[in-house]
């Protein structure tokens, strides 16, 4: 019925105001989930639900006036969202405040800000502007440029340290190489380095904490009061939850606090508690509507800035999730990744939003666009 | 950027390598949800029932509930030990940041002591750090309120209400019931190898001398279970389930509350003990240890300088004299011996002796005098027992030998232990050949038999053995192990338990039970009697036979002491008894230290036993059973 009105000339109301009917769906309804979940893992606490409402509704209002701004202006912007957030990021290793063992912050004296949330949206588009200015598949020298415009503000953030957030934009700034036509050559010599990097990361880069999550991660049960304590509880609420879980309210690890983080990081392993795998196929079901109604934007759209910027965004979005998931149940080390749209929690979320707002843009706007 | 750029871009190539990398994407986003799913399909399906068992490990803490210790009533059904409410203020080590200062803050809004503070630190040693150590162990109705209003600036400190024994005879009853306490480590010991450790996995307290200890197993009853819900932090939730516990026996005794009092009034300040039996049942009616101590001293952990006290105490009121006193029997053994010679022929009730006061062997040096330094002139085995004749008995010893003697005074129990429900309890000893030459390496001489003839020499007994033998001539030799517990209370009434037959005492003539049961019938009855003036004017007709004993022993285990020794000289006085004549109802050994001879001291307090055990009939605030 939506893509009916797309073809005609009428424009229904959401189109009018460029949003993405199908887009918006899908995020509402992963919304209500986590609304649910944190409700429950936040022992019935109403106010947390309603401190989580507000933050909704302002990246829901974020996302929408994002929707607004015609895609060509972002290509236009993004050299200087990339130029402002790296010396943001040089600024936050000189002056940064530091909060839970990370110099993440930067203090503009009215509100405390962190810089690598706009990374998460400038790298994309800056690597996204770079390469559409070339025909594609991108030169050797080109690609080279790309993935330099990748690294600098991934090492910067790793340095914070926040191994999380660098890993996330790292992603997107190689997916927009990789859906630019990145020769398979590179990808397999990519991946050569980066197992050839490994050990590099491990002994020069990595900070104790995080080397005690890989070795935590490689084995809990050696550490099960200690370091292994997170994900040994999430296992175990995870598997307790069986094929149907334990039922809304009714998850004992979480309920009774044996499971931290409970809605925040760890609020996958309340959901799996309670709603076991059914209840995860049928949440995974909706991520993966998004991630292919993402993919369908970008494949429609006829820009290259456009089609790499959407692809690349849907995929990181998808990380979120993946890493996430794969965290608390075991086969990714815990490193601080929400589970988007569903954990407690302000600003990744705003990002996130402005992010879909930049998706439906992108989706709405591209007759404007075809017409400039 | 110029325009011209993109009119050179081939549109149509760039869609389908873009179409070709996205469906790419999206094949790895499959394979990665792939490796997700099958990640949570192993945890969640595959290994479900581990993840379910660990998941309640976590949440539920089977916790044990401690029965309520079984009671203890007399043969009227007077309660003995009784269980009360005590409030302490227990302590959580693990659950305290700072032990140091919530111990002086609890110091100045309770008055903590320093003996206290001793005992906590003791125990905080002992405990593992989540078990609960008691600061105060009976707090006062002022230190609750206090520390209710304050509790909230306490994490870890709570007030515990539980039951604690209480006995309300105190020092009447203390050698005879005994007493529970805390458990110590030995305690634990013992109940891990008796498998009965999880049984007391709440229990606090553990029987530890007398009945308490000897009926343990009836009295402290089954553990329950209540299986809860905790959190993260161990806070209990809620109730799960709760099997709850089978509480103690509540047991009766054969012990006669009333008696009991008046032989420990009779006694008043003697040093000594009376053992009062049924010789119809074995059940013990009275016995009481002189002097005594307060049971509910140990009940709440006995101070060290109390302890100490009562420990070092030259008069050893830890001991139980009736049970674990070892005495010469003196001439309390003459009816006993008598009645041995008699079996054995080497006298008849005729046959007579002529005491001049002295008695010599061949061959020995040694002179053996009677107490009577004139000598009693021609006795038979009757006069002899009624005026506890030595030169008859020597006779009768020497004819007999020490071999018979030994195997006959053995059938009575001497040497024996006899069986009573309790722990503290010595067996005496019943000298022969074979023990002289394991104790002391040394041939038996004849002269060692001319001392046990008059039940001294090697010879040593408890006052329980003596009432014992007792009950032993007045059954002619059917006789009973003599019992504390009568039985135990459920709901559909009281349960009697059968009693414990002994081994009987068998003899060729039973007419010689009649021989001397008639002489000891004399001792009491007859002028010449050595029991006749204690026991004048009785309404009742009693027998029985008196001792003096000449040398100071009263416990296997006190140290020889020459100083002491000096100061406690004088004779132990001995009377052995039963009554009525006809038909007796009870039997009674009184065993005093160092208090003169058996006949004016030891006999009196028999006596007055027996005047309120059978009261006058005129006399109505003494109901007769």
């Amino acid at each position: 019925m939506l893509r009916n009105n797309l073809n005609s000339n009428k424009q229904t109301t959401l189109q009018k105001i460029h949003i993405d009917g199908w887009l918006l769906c899908g995020l509402l309804m992963l919304m209500g989930v986590g609304l649910a979940v944190i409700y429950s893992a936040g022992g019935q606490d109403i106010d947390l639900i309603k401190r989580q409402l507000i933050r909704l509704a302002f990246a829901i209002l974020v996302m929408i006036v994002v929707a607004q701004i015609p895609p060509l202006a972002y290509r236009r912007l993004s050299i200087h969202f990339y130029v402002i957030g790296i010396a943001m990021l040089v600024a936050v290793l000189v002056v940064g405040t530091i909060g839970k063992g990370a110099q993440r912050w930067l203090d503009l004296g009215f509100m405390r800000f962190q810089p690598s949330e706009i990374m998460k949206l400038a790298v994309p588009m800056m690597v996204a502007w770079y390469i559409s200015r070339f025909n594609l598949p991108p030169r050797f020298r080109h690609t080279f440029m790309a993935f330099v415009l990748v690294i600098v503000p991934t090492l910067l953030i790793a340095k914070q340290p926040d191994l999380g957030t660098s890993l996330l934009i790292a992603s997107s700034g190689i997916f927009v190489i990789f859906l630019a036509g990145l020769s398979w050559k590179l990808v397999f010599g990519f991946i050569s380095v980066v197992s050839a990097f490994a050990p590099v990361m491990w002994f020069f880069l990595m900070q104790d904490y995080q080397k005690q999550r890989v070795l935590t991660f490689l084995n809990p049960e050696t550490d099960p009061l200690g370091s292994g304590y997170h994900i040994i509880q999430s296992q175990i609420a995870i598997g307790s939850g069986g094929l149907q879980g334990k039922g809304f309210l009714q998850g004992t690890q979480s309920q009774l606090e044996f499971l931290p983080e409970r809605h925040t990081d760890f609020i996958f392993s309340v959901f799996s508690e309670e709603f076991g795998l059914f209840g995860i196929l049928a949440l995974l079901t909706l991520y993966l509507f998004i991630i292919i109604r993402g993919m369908i934007i970008s494949m429609r759209t006829q820009e290259a800035y456009s089609k790499l910027l959407a692809g690349s965004i849907t995929l990181t979005f998808f990380v979120y999730v993946f890493v996430n998931m794969g965290m608390v149940s075991g086969i990714l080390p815990v490193v601080g990744v929400p589970l988007p749209l569903i954990s407690y929690g302000g600003t990744s979320m705003v990002t996130l939003l402005a992010g879909f707002g930049i998706l439906m843009a992108i989706s709405t706007q591209k007759r404007l666009m075809l017409r400039e | 950027m110029p325009p011209n750029r993109i009119t050179i871009k081939d549109h149509t190539a760039e869609a389908n390598l873009f179409a070709r990398r996205s469906i790419i994407a999206l094949v790895i986003v499959s394979v990665l949800l792939g490796i997700l799913i099958s990640n949570l399909y192993y945890l969640q399906v595959t290994r479900f029932n581990d993840y379910q068992t660990r998941s309640n490990g976590n949440r539920i803490k089977v916790l044990p509930v401690a029965p309520n210790r079984g009671l203890i009533y007399d043969r009227n059904g007077v309660l003995l030990a009784e269980n009360r409410p005590i409030f302490s203020l227990e302590l959580i080590p693990e659950q305290i940041d700072d032990l140091d200062e919530t111990l002086s803050k609890l110091k100045t809004l309770l008055g903590v002591n320093e003996q206290n503070l001793e005992h906590f630190n003791r125990e905080l040693k002992s405990k593992r750090r989540f078990k609960p150590v008691s600061l105060i162990n009976r707090m006062t109705q002022e230190q609750v309120a206090k520390f209710s209003v304050n509790q909230h600036h306490f994490i870890g400190v709570s007030v515990e209400a539980r039951l604690k024994r209480f006995y309300r005879y105190a020092d009447a009853l203390t050698h005879l019931v005994g007493y529970v306490a805390k458990i110590n480590k030995r305690d634990l010991q013992k109940l891990a190898e008796s498998g009965e450790e999880a049984n007391y996995a709440a229990t606090y307290d553990i029987g530890k001398q007398g009945v308490e200890k000897y009926h343990e197993k009836r009295l402290h009853g089954q553990v329950g279970y209540q299986e809860v819900e905790v959190n993260s932090r161990g806070r209990i939730i809620r109730t799960l389930k709760f099997e709850p516990p089978i509480p103690g026996q509540d047991i009766i005794l054969n012990i006669d509350i009333n008696l009991q009092l008046k032989v420990q009034e009779a006694l008043a300040d003697k040093r000594g003990s009376v053992v009062v039996l049924d010789p119809k049942s074995g059940g013990v009616l009275a016995l009481f240890s002189n002097p005594s101590y307060d049971p509910n001293l140990f009940v709440h952990g006995i101070s060290n300088k109390e302890y100490n006290y009562l420990l070092n105490s030259k008069d050893k009121p830890l001991i139980n004299r009736a049970t674990q006193g070892q005495y010469p029997p003196a001439s309390t053994v003459k009816p006993a011996l008598a009645l041995i010679g008699l079996d054995e022929e080497v006298i008849t009730e005729a046959s007579r002796v002529f005491d001049s006061g002295t008695y010599k062997l061949k061959n020995v040096a040694h002179t053996w005098r009677d107490w009577y330094r004139w000598g009693h002139g021609w006795v038979n085995v009757t006069h002899a027992i009624e005026i506890s004749c030595d030169i008859f008995f020597y006779d009768l010893s020497y004819r007999l030998g020490i071999d018979s003697i030994s195997d006959g005074m053995a059938k009575f129990g001497f040497g024996e232990y006899t069986g009573i429900d309790l722990y503290e309890e010595s067996d005496g000893n019943m000298p022969s050949r074979g023990w002289k030459r394991a104790r002391h390496n040394q041939p038996w001489y004849i002269g060692d038999t001319i001392s046990v003839g008059i039940g001294q020499g090697y010879w040593t007994s408890t006052p329980l053995q003596l009432a014992l033998s007792v009950s032993a001539l007045v059954n002619r030799g059917k006789n009973h192990v003599p019992q504390i517990i009568r039985g135990h209370k459920t709901n559909n009434g009281d349960v009697i338990y059968p009693t414990k037959d002994s081994m009987p005492i068998i003899i060729k003539n039973n007419k010689n039970w009649d021989v001397v049961l008639d002489a000891m019938y004399g001792v009491v009855n007859r002028p010449r009697g050595g029991a006749y003036k204690a026991f004048r004017n009785t309404h009742y007709v009693s027998a029985g036979k008196t001792g003096t004993a000449q040398l100071v022993a009263i416990a296997e285990d006190e140290k020889y002491d020459a100083e002491k020794i000096a100061a406690h000289h004088r004779d132990n006085a001995m009377y052995v008894g039963f009554a009525p004549y006809e038909n007796p109802e009870l039997v009674i050994s009184v065993a005093l230290e160092n208090a003169g001879g058996g006949g004016s001291n030891a006999a009196p307090i028999a006596r007055q036993i027996m005047d309120y055990y059978f009261p006058k009939p005129e006399e109505p605030e003494h109901v007769a059973k």
